[in-house]
């Protein structure tokens, strides 16, 4: 909307305070989680008495916290792989195809964003349930592929449109076939925004509770999990630990995300 | 149900013979995106259909409508789902009044600086949601950090109850759903021409005037847009209430959960979700229309 007139009113004054209280309102949370997982007190004090590194000893010191890390690990690998592939297809097809019905099918692939991952969870544990595999990090990350796919395809299909169509028609007129054009030319100019895609599907499995909630077994546990059934007990501060490496997990993929965007600007453009 | 590889690529080829090159284009289109479609058909609408199934069938039964009857005549569940609605709306409401000031706010301003506050907005909507209701749990618990400071502050002297209720359910959620409604109204009010409001000035409407008679009006998808996709995400939340709200504050969600887990009845629980699937997806059908997300499809064809 750009700026408008110099002249700063009370109106203009008001909302400006507003928007930054709002703004304070939705730091402030993760910034006190990340200063008291570093306390050195016994419970959860605000500032801390003293600094240190104790409770993420306990999260990192205590073998169910490192399997949880694994189990969410290896469950959010396979979901970005799935993922990315059939979204990358599924993008393309919507970006580029002709055919009818389009926006119905992108409006389809987005709606598990839209239904309650509750509900998908129920259905995911009835419909494994008889076929006898819950608590297996294939079904956790199956599961987690449905909540992925709509990640992606909007990542990639907002890179895709971002596409100058004519360096893949160059190739195409000095003689490349479709699929080397695409290899060649298209994958490597949208590489940037494909990688981001994968990272948040990454970041949407590791993040995510409910389908783990009602797939994984007593011991197969990923971390969210673990975080859930110790608050359901008490408010522990390793949580707080625990909590600061969900939200580092979370800041590596957002900077990543955007250093590849500022690489991805060059080309293209 | 998905045709093997060498089917596929036999189509590809009678296609390729027999079609105009527009259509053999299309056909290949739709193959590719065939397995993204297939694998949502397997893992997730025949789930769904399969809570529809339980919900109205039993092996000893047959067909019945039993469990639809019992939510309609068990007033405890009636009272969960106007509960699910009254908390919706008052999520939405505060999330509306919070986030469009600052949407406005960083519509106005110059690009760099909005990127750089969008930030603010951008890291807790990526966060896990059980952390950011961890983060409210460690603030507004008995011994939190509110608490502390208000103690502190010889404000109060016995800790105020700020969670466990429907006080601690409504700034949970919002805080978790307010970005949501902020980069909604924000995608919008960044698509508004920056010279009409400039005409509105250049014609002698004072900064008030043109928000109300210009940036305003042109703003309202996003307002409708925002409000829906809130609303109707709201219906269906679990973590935050479930974490922050005391015994009389059940949502839908946690009822479901519940009849899975505990009650083991799942057939009750099937339509339970069928009721909350059908509310969110005609919400979704309106937010669509709205918002028409195909439309940036359409604008590059």
């Amino acid at each position: 909307m750009g700026e408008e007139g110099q002249r700063t009113g009370p109106g203009a004054v008001a909302v400006a305070a507003l928007a930054g209280a709002v703004l304070l309102f939705l730091i402030a949370p993760v910034v006190i989680i990340l200063i008291v997982s570093f306390s050195g007190a016994d419970y959860l004090r605000f500032p801390p008495p003293s600094l240190s590194l104790r409770w993420y000893q306990r999260f990192f010191g205590i073998s169910a916290w490192r399997q949880a890390i694994g189990v969410s690990t290896q469950v959010a690998l396979l979901t970005m792989v799935f993922a990315t592939m059939l979204g990358f297809f599924a993008s393309l097809a919507l970006v580029r195809g002709r055919f009818r019905g389009k926006g119905a099918i992108y409006a389809f692939l987005l709606s598990p964003m839209i239904v309650p991952t509750i509900i998908t969870a129920i259905g995911l544990y009835f419909f494994f349930a008889r076929l006898k595999a819950t608590g297996s990090i294939l079904a956790m990350a199956l599961g987690h592929t449905v909540l992925a796919l709509p990640v992606v395809v909007i990542i990639i299909a907002a890179t895709l449109q971002g596409f100058d169509v004519r360096f893949e028609q160059a190739a195409l007129s000095l003689g490349a076939s479709r699929f080397t054009a695409l290899r060649r030319v298209t994958l490597p100019l949208i590489m940037p925004g494909v990688l981001s895609a994968a990272l948040f599907a990454f970041l949407t499995s590791f993040d995510e509770l409910l389908i783990p909630l009602f797939l994984s077994g007593v011991e197969v546990q990923t971390l969210t999990v673990r975080v859930w059934n110790s608050l359901l007990l008490e408010v522990d501060p390793t949580i707080a630990a625990v909590s600061s490496f969900l939200i580092g997990v979370t800041i590596t993929v957002l900077g990543a995300s955007a250093l590849l965007r500022r690489h991805g600007e060059t080309p293209g453009t | 149900m998905s045709p093997e590889p060498v089917a596929a690529a036999d189509a590809v080829a009678t296609v390729d013979a027999s079609l105009a090159p527009e259509r053999r284009d299309a056909v290949r289109y739709l193959l590719i995106l065939l397995p993204a479609v297939l694998v949502l058909l397997a893992l997730f609408v025949y789930p769904l259909l399969g809570i529809v199934e339980r919900s109205a069938y039993t092996p000893k039964t047959g067909y019945t409508l039993e469990y639809y009857g019992q939510i309609w005549r068990v007033p405890v569940y009636l009272h969960v789902i106007g509960r699910t609605f009254r908390t919706s709306a008052l999520v939405t409401l505060m999330c509306l009044a919070l986030g469009y000031p600052l949407a406005y706010l960083l519509a106005t301003l110059r690009p760099r600086a909005a990127r750089l506050l969008m930030i603010v907005v951008v890291l807790p909507f990526f966060t896990s949601i059980i952390v950011r209701t961890y983060a409210w749990m460690v603030l507004l618990g008995r011994n939190g950090v509110v608490n502390q400071y208000l103690t502190r502050l010889g404000l109060t002297d016995t800790p105020l109850p700020l969670l466990y209720n429907q006080g601690g359910v409504l700034i949970g959620m919002t805080y978790v759903l307010l970005p949501y409604m902020v980069l909604t109204v924000y995608s919008v009010m960044r698509g508004i021409e920056p010279g009409l409001i400039r005409a509105a000035h250049g014609l002698g409407a004072s900064r008030w005037q043109a928000f109300r008679r210009v940036s305003l009006p042109l703003s309202l998808p996003g307002i409708a847009g925002g409000t829906l996709l809130v609303f109707i995400l709201s219906l269906g939340f679990f973590i935050t209430p479930a974490l922050m709200g005391g015994p009389s504050d059940v949502m839908i969600a946690m009822l479901i959960e519940r009849e899975v887990e505990f009650t083991l009845n799942w057939s009750f629980a099937s339509a339970l979700a069928v009721i909350l699937l059908v509310l969110t997806l005609i919400g979704f059908v309106g937010y669509n229309r709205i918002v028409r997300l195909e439309r940036v499809f359409e604008a590059h064809d």
